[in-house]
């Protein structure tokens, strides 16, 4: 009994009868909503698509070269990303934060890239949220991408702060590949957004 | 620091003083105490929205009536639907799966307590946010559909639409929150041996919802997104000027909507699915075709949503498709009914005061239901949208299927969470009250709906034939009142001085039997090997086929006890809820309150993470 009781006071208690960690299974289902959320939105934005009855269009204002760009920013994070947890798992945390630090960098860039973008169609093209329903589906559509980009920096961020306290190694990986969950999810949106909305005439 | 209270055998906890107490709810991340506060606000949510519905029955019960103006009639019945959906009937849902979920997969808590604690603080902060628009005198008045573009700020220029589009804004996350959550936990958390068919009904039924809720409330956050975007910085989403479409918030709506409908009723056909083999005292029949056909619910409500738009005019093919998915979906809710009647075949049945809300149920849902097959043919459709035919039949699902499955539920489980059990002569009056109640309120509105009487108007004139079952339908809703202070006298009176129940009252067949009433706070002592969905039964009674009672586990012993850890409460999922609250309800108020209170979420994010950062390791600093 004293044994059982031993094993039992070690037992981690994210780890469910499955085997498999609550904290992933949780991000799973979260990500599994996402897909809804960004589905309705993606949605709304095609069967919007060239309806407005104003306004420039997608065509006369995207600048395919810098989002591009952007894009592969944001496909290459997910290499730095998957690069931080292999060296937390093998724990070189120093490496591992570096890692981080280059993927909230690159995820950084992008979002600064966005706010670059939507300044230059305000000031350059007239484009905005109540121009045109063009106006209006792609700043939320895209906005609301962005927000999710920043949230990830943010946690990165944090990540990366706690790695230089001393506060996370091999035994917290759980932690660095959830948040890899998330950051890879939202890439992987988007693709399906760059598709969607830039490169679909 | 300790990050785990642990359990000395035998040791009593402390009398806690009043404020020692309060403070003890406020952070509490008991699965079961978080189950007792969504109960009770819930049920208090519930008796603000019957107000709301008894004075609208008061308007109605006389042609031309000037009790209530049109505008607050609509603010009743916009206010009515929204309580009964979001605030009464879904957290009362939600109280049984915080409650009875850890308990009958044989688990000690959810998987993300602290979670837990923040969605029924979410919960409470949207349901509060809602309510304020009362004393700001700006209730919302757009329908508990909220159809753009009247909710424009053209015809809506107040802030009552704000006030509910944010409401429910606060309400989704609290839902999905608490979604991912439960998902989670009966994936994650079942004691050994309890493989997925192993899971009683309702665990099953709360298993589909939750899918249900993270995947359907997405659509609605979006629409709401789009409309508040619309309402406070100048989008044309809903706007026809521009070239918006305002059937894109019917389908975004209704995409959520109609598993919404599926949110509402499964957890209640869960409880059934319990109470019914237990006062007959026979297993369930066909369980795993039950569980089938909850699953093949949940998969069609995806599926049905434009029978809600038939009016609209979206053409034939569409009409057709959802019509027929419609029609499909009334398959597998007839084959549990006809699984549910067949339990009580040939049983030993007693007729205990659960029993009868679950017959109720099924009685009454049945009838709700030929009702809406009726809608699911357009034609048919064409001529009931928009009449009291419809809110006849939406009540029978709701009210006759839910509330009546809800209270089913409450009966049963209440000896379990309260350790006392409530009078059966006062549960009986309370039943045939509700029962005669219903009926008397809703099976007069199909007439009044054919012969021509629509929805949502507040008065109408004395020559056209409806005065009378107008009348009646009051007097059923004050019947229906009436039993409901029954119930509250019922509640009153056992807890002063009601008989102690045991730890097994109805001679149950689920795991939440096997332990005290009520249950200690880690639930097991020991977790339980499982090895059939009616465990506990066969453990009692043997398998009735002549085969011996399973032997019964050796009694834990206090080392098992003394070696339990539970998480200790937390105040950041109660601070974490208020700064959300701040943030939401600065949209009225000002942006740099928007400002402070979404730093102040963030930073309290970053602490609620931290709180527990290496529990594995707790023991080793």
């Amino acid at each position: 009994m004293a044994d059982h009781a031993a094993t039992h006071a070690v037992h981690d208690p994210n780890i469910g009868n499955t085997g498999l960690d609550h904290r992933k299974m949780g991000m799973w289902a979260f990500l599994g909503s996402d897909c809804m959320f960004f589905g309705s939105l993606i949605g709304t934005y095609l069967a919007y698509k060239g309806k407005s009855i104003s306004g420039p269009t997608p065509h006369d204002v995207f600048d395919i070269p810098l989002t591009s760009y952007s894009a592969a920013l944001l496909l290459a994070s997910s290499l730095t990303m998957v690069l931080a947890l292999a060296a937390l798992q093998d724990n070189r945390v120093k490496v591992a934060a570096w890692w981080l630090l280059a993927t909230a960098a690159m995820g950084l860039h992008f979002v600064l890239n966005q706010v670059y973008e939507f300044w230059s169609f305000v000031t350059h093209h007239g484009l905005t949220l109540s121009t045109s329903l063009f106006g209006s589906t792609f700043f939320v559509l895209t906005g609301f991408h962005g927000a999710h980009v920043t949230g990830g920096v943010i946690w990165l961020l944090l990540l990366v702060s706690l790695a230089w306290r001393g506060k996370l190694d091999r035994r917290d990986y759980t932690k660095v590949e959830v948040a890899g969950l998330y950051w890879h999810f939202v890439d992987i949106v988007w693709i399906a957004i760059f598709t969607i909305i830039y490169l679909i005439p | 620091m300790a990050t785990h209270a642990a359990f000395m055998p035998g040791a009593k906890v402390e009398a806690p003083t009043f404020w020692g107490a309060v403070a003890s709810w406020l952070t509490t991340v008991d699965h079961k105490r978080i189950g007792i506060l969504y109960g009770s606000s819930a049920f208090i949510f519930f008796l603000i929205g019957g107000i709301e519905a008894l004075i609208m029955r008061l308007q109605l019960a006389r042609p031309d009536n000037t009790l209530v103006s049109a505008q607050t009639f609509n603010e009743l019945f916009t206010m009515h639907g929204t309580t009964m959906v979001f605030l009464a009937i879904m957290p009362m849902s939600a109280a049984f799966f915080n409650y009875m979920i850890p308990l009958m997969i044989g688990a000690r808590d959810v998987a993300f307590p602290r979670l837990n604690a923040l969605s029924y603080w979410i919960f409470i902060s949207g349901g509060l946010f809602l309510h304020v628009s009362f004393l700001a005198k700006a209730v919302p008045d757009g329908g508990w559909f909220g159809y753009a573009n009247l909710t424009s700020h053209q015809f809506s220029p107040t802030h009552s639409i704000d006030f509910w589009m944010l409401g429910l804004q606060i309400l989704g996350i609290s839902s999905m929150l608490a979604g991912f959550n439960f998902l989670v936990t009966i994936i994650n958390m079942r004691a050994p041996g309890m493989s997925l068919m192993r899971m009683t009904v309702f665990i099953w039924m709360s298993f589909v919802t939750q899918f249900l809720i993270v995947l359907a409330f997405p659509a609605i956050t979006v629409a709401l997104i789009l409309l508040m975007f619309d309402r406070f910085f100048g989008t044309l989403f809903y706007s026809p000027a521009a070239g918006g479409d305002p059937l894109l918030w019917q389908h975004l709506f209704w995409i959520f909507g109609h598993p919404e409908v599926y949110i509402l009723i499964l957890p209640a056909m869960g409880i059934v699915s319990e109470v019914l083999p237990t006062f007959a005292r026979k297993p369930l029949f066909g369980a795993p075709v039950i569980i089938y056909s909850g699953i093949t619910i949940g998969f069609f409500g995806f599926g049905v949503w434009s029978h809600h738009m038939f009016s609209v005019g979206m053409g034939p093919v569409a009409d057709a498709a959802f019509s027929i998915t419609t029609m499909l979906i009334a398959v597998p809710t007839g084959v549990k009914i006809l699984n549910w009647l067949c339990t009580l075949w040939g049983g030993s049945i007693r007729f205990q005061v659960p029993l009868y809300f679950s017959l109720g149920f099924i009685a009454m849902f049945t009838m709700g239901g030929l009702s809406g097959v009726m809608h699911a043919s357009p034609p048919v459709d064409l001529q009931q949208t928009d009449t009291y035919f419809v809110v006849a039949h939406f009540h029978y699902v709701l009210f006759g299927g839910s509330i009546f499955g809800l209270f089913s539920g409450a009966y049963y489980w209440w000896p379990k969470i309260t350790g006392k059990l409530l009078d059966e002569r006062l549960g009986k009056v309370h039943f045939w009250l509700m029962m005669l109640g219903f009926n008397v309120t809703f099976f007069p509105q199909h007439y009044l709906g054919l012969i021509g009487m629509p929805r949502r108007i507040y008065t109408y004139a004395g020559d056209l034939g409806w005065n009378f079952w107008n009348l009646v339908s009051t007097i059923g809703a004050f019947t229906i009142a009436l039993s409901f202070l029954v119930f509250i006298y019922n509640v009153i009176k056992t807890t002063r001085a009601g008989k102690v129940a045991s730890a097994d009252p109805w001679d149950g067949r689920t795991l939440e039997w096997s332990i005290p009433s009520p249950p200690p706070i880690y639930n097991f002592a020991r977790v339980p090997e499982v090895q059939d969905r009616d465990d506990f039964w066969l453990q009692k009674h043997g398998d009735g086929h002549g085969g011996a009672p399973r032997p019964r586990p050796a009694p834990v012993t206090a080392a098992e006890i003394a070696a339990i850890h539970m998480p200790p409460s937390s105040f950041w999922p109660i601070l974490l809820a208020l700064a959300m609250a701040m943030m939401i309800s600065g949209l009225l108020i000002s942006m740099y309150q928007v400002i402070v209170g979404g730093l102040l979420t963030l930073y309290l994010m970053y602490k609620f993470a931290m709180e527990h950062h290496r529990p594995a390791d707790g023991h080793g600093h």
